[in-house]
């Protein structure tokens, strides 16, 4: 096979994947049908599960199939496949390539629509400081009030967390957000969440700090909004009545 | 280059076992250290999977109990058992008879490889003697690996030890397959096991010594008060997770890639057929996965704080990663096409590799992916993923390929039955425990932990896993017990038992001789490890 039919085999493939994921890609970022992080996390999740599972079946089908068509049938008998041809040995190369490709870069540009949702933190967010230390949480609200693996939030407004730590690398991680990220010594890190509903959820972390890593956990209680502001009223340090830049509504 | 033939004496000699630079014996040695680390190393998986059947304490009340043993388990199965199985004991074994040489290039130097490996065993093994055993899991992230009471130099010599041995390995065996093949054998006749393991030797010489001046700075910072990692004096903890990484994750295809060869030397003799394209096998799929292996680690550290451009570039690279691989799995299931299978106990192995290493692979895609990779990060679905892609696929080929080569090694064929019994009770335990398990990270049940009283709802699938666990651990007994039952009790194996084309097979007996060969090897212009059909 000469250059120029490599090039135009090439050519041939690649300009379709190009346009279906861009095509794909366009379509999704005009009309996302979540709101929150975690709901658009669900949704990829499933449509990435349906994915796996059609390539995983087709492939365990196939296997199964050759298994048990050619089973040995007498002891002497030997396999018949003769070489591939030249054509055939490089169409089995490419057109796997140019399969897995086109998976592989639809998937990687969708999951840059979810990763710009989970990195951009909303403008009105109501913002807390955790610090991790070995081993719990500390969480420092706008207002002044601290608290100890306990952190309320009210509901129905985007909250930023920024991530700290004293010692070791820790993680805050929210499994019913969907959200995680490292508190790193030296360096402030965040992320962020939507809750819709009140209700109360837990926090741990998932990066090994020793002896009571396991026990590293708080309470993540989500308050409707009266309730909260009633929370902070009663909790704020005394002297201090107005509350900072982003803080409770 | 030129090799002195030993004489073995009739008997048993220690002296002659120590100072052997036989490569049969050397791979013996091998097998010996490896299966060692495995049992050893999978006694703390039943010591951990028994603690975890309630959220508080079990069968200890001391956390640290069980982060050595967890530990203990990453440590010995990767840098203990994995790697030098396939690269020690495979790599001995198979390389000079299977390219027709007396022996290794550099024999002696052979030699000193296994007994550093031996060291490194002896070094890992002292973590159940010493009051201050590491508690760092095989990552041994800083700063907690510079703060903690553990003793972190016995991790850091244990990975240099070992290390150390991988190099001479790698020297010794890419120098032995360059230059040592007999006439004849050319680069288009060569086995894919002897290509992925050339692969798994090249990475191992780029990326080892990373992970050698990782975690020596972290005992430099631990014992003599430099500052690499730490962030009050200027110095980072990503730095650490960065080398780590830059290493550890190329280090899953100097695994992957000698086992996924050991399967295809399996499956071309119980097929009888040839490999589904070779080219397309060795240059796309081996060698592919070696291009693509340096540039994948930022998928480890998505959550960690790295630039938002290389998370974005390492999102579609680690993606790309699937399509190597799935040329490799796409040749051993075409190489089943047209062939005549015979399902004896290494082909079962083999069979179960498709469909654990299809589950394996498949599952991910997910942590290729950043921003579901935020979810499951740290959770038991990486867990339960590498179990899959790395554990129990590469396990199938170490102790398939066992039972294949077992005939040749020992001279003595094994017991179909118990073979067979071994392989159905852990393809069932595997299954058991590893697919709840990834629905158990899914949920998102957190990795390394001792306890979960935060998630009390866990508990039923904690219980089911451990109880598929302990039929994982049935079956390997099984295994043990098939393989000294051969030694004591098998009947006497003949030159080719499995009808194979492989040199190996072909032209010495079982067990070979010193020297391999009694006249040297010399194979035809129409010769081929896998010509079964001219």
């Amino acid at each position: 096979m000469g250059k120029r039919s490599v090039k135009r085999l090439v050519g041939l493939f690649s300009t379709p994947i190009i346009f279906l994921s861009s095509l794909v890609y366009a379509a999704k970022m005009a009309g996302p049908e979540y709101t929150t992080p975690s709901e658009g996390w669900d949704e990829l999740w499933r449509e990435l599960m349906i994915d796996i599972v059609v390539i995983g079946v087709i492939f365990a089908i196939v296997t199964t199939y050759l298994l048990i068509k050619y089973r040995r049938k007498s002891p002497n008998e030997t396999g018949s496949a003769t070489k591939l041809k030249p054509i055939a040995a490089f169409g089995w190369v490419l057109i796997p390539v140019f399969i897995f490709m086109a998976d592989d870069i639809y998937l990687g540009l969708e999951n840059l629509i979810h990763w710009r949702d989970f990195r951009n933190v909303p403008q009105n967010a109501y913002t807390v400081e955790a610090t991790g230390r070995m081993w719990g949480y500390e969480i420092k609200y706008p207002e002044g009030i601290t608290t100890q693996n306990e952190m309320r939030v009210p509901v129905g407004r985007p909250i930023q967390v920024t991530l700290q730590s004293s010692d070791v690398i820790h993680t805050m991680f929210i499994p019913d957000y969907r959200v995680k990220w490292d508190m790193l010594p030296g360096t402030v890190h965040y992320l962020w969440f939507y809750p819709k509903e009140a209700g109360e959820h837990v926090f741990t972390c998932t990066e090994f700090c020793g002896v009571l890593h396991s026990g590293m956990y708080g309470k993540l209680i989500v308050m409707p909004v009266d309730a909260f502001n009633k929370w902070v009223d009663e909790n704020k340090p005394k002297g201090e009545n107005k509350p900072k830049e982003g803080g409770a509504v | 280059m030129s090799v002195r033939a030993e004489t073995y004496t009739s008997g048993f000699s220690l002296k002659e076992w120590i100072f052997t630079t036989d490569h049969k014996r050397i791979a013996v040695l091998y097998m010996i250290g490896s299966f060692a680390a495995f049992f050893v190393a999978g006694l703390m998986a039943m010591l951990m999977r028994t603690e975890l059947l309630t959220p508080g304490g079990t069968i200890t009340n001391n956390p640290t109990n069980y982060n050595v043993w967890l530990y203990f388990h990453g440590a010995a199965m990767i840098l203990g058992y994995q790697i030098p199985a396939l690269t020690g004991y495979f790599a001995n074994y198979y390389v000079p008879l299977m390219i027709g040489a007396k022996d290794v290039a550099f024999p002696r130097l052979n030699a000193l490889s296994v007994w550093l490996f031996w060291m490194g065993i002896v070094l890992a093994l002292l973590t159940f003697v010493i009051p201050d055993p590491p508690d760092i899991m095989w990552t041994g992230y800083p700063p907690y690996s510079i703060k903690t009471p553990g003793n972190t130099a016995f991790y850091t010599f244990t990975v240099l030890l070992i290390g150390f041995s991988s190099i001479a390995g790698g020297v010794n065996f890419l120098t032995t397959i360059i230059r040592m093949r007999a006439p004849g054998i050319t680069w288009g006749k060569l086995n894919i096991f002897i290509w992925a393991l050339m692969a798994a030797f090249v990475i191992q010489l780029i990326f080892v010594p990373i992970l050698g001046t990782a975690v020596t700075m972290l005992s430099l910072d631990k014992y003599l008060g430099t500052n690499y990692f730490n962030a009050a004096m200027g110095g980072s903890p990503l730095i650490y997770e960065n080398l780590f990484w830059f290493y550890s994750h190329p280090a899953v295809y100097v695994i992957l890639l000698p086992a996924v060869g050991v399967l295809y030397e399996i499956v071309a003799t119980f097929t009888r057929n040839r490999v589904f394209n070779y080219n397309g096998v060795v240059y796309g799929g081996i060698w592919g996965t070696v291009a693509l292996s340096g540039v994948v680690w930022i998928h480890h550290i998505f959550v960690s704080g790295m630039p938002q451009w290389i998370i974005i570039i390492e999102v579609f690279t680690t993606l790309a990663i699937s399509v190597p691989v799935g040329i490799l799995l796409i040749g051993l299931v075409g190489t089943l096409w047209k062939g005549s299978i015979d399902f004896k106990t290494p082909m079962l192995y083999a069979t179960g590799f498709l469909f654990l290493f299809l589950i394996g692979g498949l599952t991910g895609i997910p942590n290729a992916m950043s921003s579901i990779y935020i979810h499951i990060h740290g959770t038991q679905w990486i867990v339960a993923h590498f179990h899959y892609v790395m554990a129990v696929s590469v396990t199938t080929a170490i102790i398939g390929g066992t039972y294949y080569m077992w005939p040749k090694l020992t001279g003595k064929m094994y017991s179909e039955t118990l073979g067979k019994l071994g392989f159905a009770l852990f393809f069932t335990g595997v299954n058991l425990t590893f697919l709840p398990w990834l629905y158990l990270g899914y949920l998102g049940m957190p990795r390394r932990y001792y306890g979960y009283s935060q998630f009390p709802q866990f508990q039923p699938i904690q219980q089911f896993i451990t109880f598929g666990s302990y039929i994982i651990f049935l079956g390997a007994l099984v295994i043990l017990i098939s393989l000294i039952h051969s030694l004591i009790k098998g009947e006497k194996a003949p030159q080719n038992p499995w009808g194979s084309k492989s040199l190996e097979w072909t032209h010495t007996q079982s067990p070979p001789p010193p020297g391999n060969f009694t006249q040297p090897v010399k194979v035809d212009e129409d010769w081929d490890p896998y010509g079964y059909n001219k």
